[in-house]
């Protein structure tokens, strides 16, 4: 007969089997996460399997939160740590002090899931990344006091501007403070805002070494600051996070410097270039000004100013000219006109009758006697002659016997009162 | 109202400034401004240019470290290489 043992006993001889085991005591295991639950506690509960068969696993909150990376279902992984036997249920499970991904190393793997999750987050993004001012009032630099690197980025500093203020916000680099201690000096220098731009920097190192700027705390700080910031961590081959949601990345701290600091000669020499153009411009604009007013006034109608005056009076002496002309002809005509007129009643004149003898008799008070009924003896009448006029009495008056009354005025019998006198004043022309 | 705008003048940032005085430059190139425009662009051009000269020299040669005192507040000093 066997030796009867308890179900306590039995687990508890169990469990020391194990515990006392070279192999189970300390040992590493290679399989794929299943049903992983992260407990609200902070443990870890999980399998891990193989295409065979299962193992129980657990990873405690003091394990669990220093995880580099995020376990998911159906990760490959390397499990570290000892089996131990629960007396409690009879079932032994693998405590897990550590776990890699398998394949890749657990840094990279943590840094590919929050460079993801910050990227779906948009921290990224290309559009919110600031400006950096051309001209900094001062520039504040995030990294060790010691070493090469800030002294780098003092020397470039200064060769490119000799009166740029550096202010240094010492901050350990590496180690499990350098996070939080770099998420500090941003929020720190935003809130004493007396630099325009920061440089995160630090010198090359391991994936290890770097960590610190892989944290998601300092990703945010430099997502939540006002102020741009440039980003050299490490060499130019590695990037880290800090690159990625910097505003710039520089490929090493002096090239962060040449970024931040504007060559002080170069703008200068800048400004003065713009002094002689604008300078050069002015003066061609001058000059094309002279010119076009000395074009204006060598223009034909500044030299002679008269020209056209005297054209127009040219041409006015000339229609006055016609004018007169035209009068002259008008004049001639007219007096041919008038020569002509004047022939004719030269002709018609009663003078020309006179001149043929006939003369014409008037009574004192100016009527012309034609009607022997027209005088009385004794009258005075006046007889017209071509030269003169003879005034003369009445003597007899008769009548013609065969001729109408109408035509008897002729032969009426003056006689002369020898008063004849040339009136030289009434004479015709 | 003068001292707002002088104010305005003197917070001009140093890009600004030579962004308005490459504009002025380039209004300048073309040519196709009145004389009295290209006088007035000129002596804005010329202000600008001093302006800016003046900000590359405005800068204050230091180094510091912010450090933490006893209380834990930041003191700024002198940082020697």
């Amino acid at each position: 007969m066997n030796k009867v043992f308890s179900v306590s006993d039995i687990n508890n001889y169990i469990k020391q089997l194990v515990a006392n085991d070279g192999i189970l005591s300390g040992l590493s295991v290679r399989g794929e996460i299943s049903n992983f639950k992260h407990h609200y506690t902070g443990h870890m509960y999980f399998t891990i399997k193989d295409n065979n068969s299962v193992l129980k696993c657990v990873m405690f909150k003091s394990q669990a939160s220093i995880l580099k990376f995020a376990p998911q279902n159906g990760e490959k992984v390397i499990v570290s740590g000892y089996i131990s036997v629960f007396e409690r249920d009879g079932q032994y499970q693998f405590y897990a002090s550590d776990m890699q991904p398998d394949g890749i190393g657990a840094l990279h793997l943590a840094f590919e899931q929050l460079k993801n999750k910050l990227q779906s987050e948009g921290l990224f993004n290309s559009d919110i990344k600031k400006k950096l001012p051309v001209l900094p009032r001062s520039i504040g630099v995030v990294t060790s006091s010691t070493g090469a690197v800030i002294r780098d980025i003092i020397n470039v500093t200064y060769r490119r501007h000799s009166n740029m203020k550096i202010l240094l916000y010492p901050v350990a680099v590496q180690g499990t403070q350098a996070a939080g201690q770099i998420a500090a000096a941003i929020k720190k220098l935003n809130e004493l805002n007396q630099v325009d731009v920061i440089i995160i920097a630090r010198g090359g190192g391991s994936l290890e070494e770097l960590w610190a700027f892989n944290e998601e705390i300092v990703a945010r700080s430099i997502y939540a600051s006002n102020i741009p910031i440039i980003s050299a961590v490490g060499h130019e081959t590695d990037f880290t996070i800090c690159d990625f949601v910097s505003d710039l990345r520089a490929p090493t701290p002096s090239a962060a410097a040449e970024l931040a600091v504007p060559d002080v000669e170069v703008l200068q020499y800048k400004l003065q270039n713009y002094n002689i153009k604008m300078k050069n411009l002015l003066v061609k604009k001058l000059t094309m000004c002279q010119t076009q007013l000395h074009k204006a006034n060598s223009r034909h109608v500044f030299r002679h100013p008269y020209d056209k005056v005297n054209q127009y009076r040219l041409k006015l002496d000339n229609e006055l000219k016609h004018l007169f002309k035209n009068n002259e002809m008008l004049l001639k005509d007219r007096k041919s006109q008038f020569g002509i007129l004047a022939g004719k009643l030269d002709v018609l004149s009663p003078l020309k009758i006179l001149e043929r003898g006939y003369s014409v008799t008037r009574l004192p008070e100016g009527a012309i006697v034609s009607m022997v009924e027209q005088v009385q003896i004794g009258d005075n009448l006046e007889i017209c002659l071509a030269n003169g006029t003879v005034d003369c009495n009445v003597v007899s008056v008769s009548l013609y016997e065969s001729i109408s009354a109408t035509k008897a005025s002729a032969s009426t019998i003056v006689k002369d009162t020898s008063q004849v006198y040339f009136r030289e004043d009434k004479a015709y022309d | 109202m003068t001292k707002s705008v002088k104010q305005a003048e003197n917070d001009k940032s140093f890009e600004d400034a030579m962004l308005e005085l490459e504009e002025i430059v380039s209004k300048l190139e073309k040519g196709d401004v009145s004389l009295e425009e290209s006088i007035m662009n000129f002596q804005q051009g010329i202000e600008l240019s001093r302006y800016c000269a003046s900000k590359l020299d405005e800068a204050e040669k230091k180094i510091s470290i912010l450090l933490q005192n006893e209380e834990g507040n930041l003191i700024e000093k002198d940082f020697d290489i």
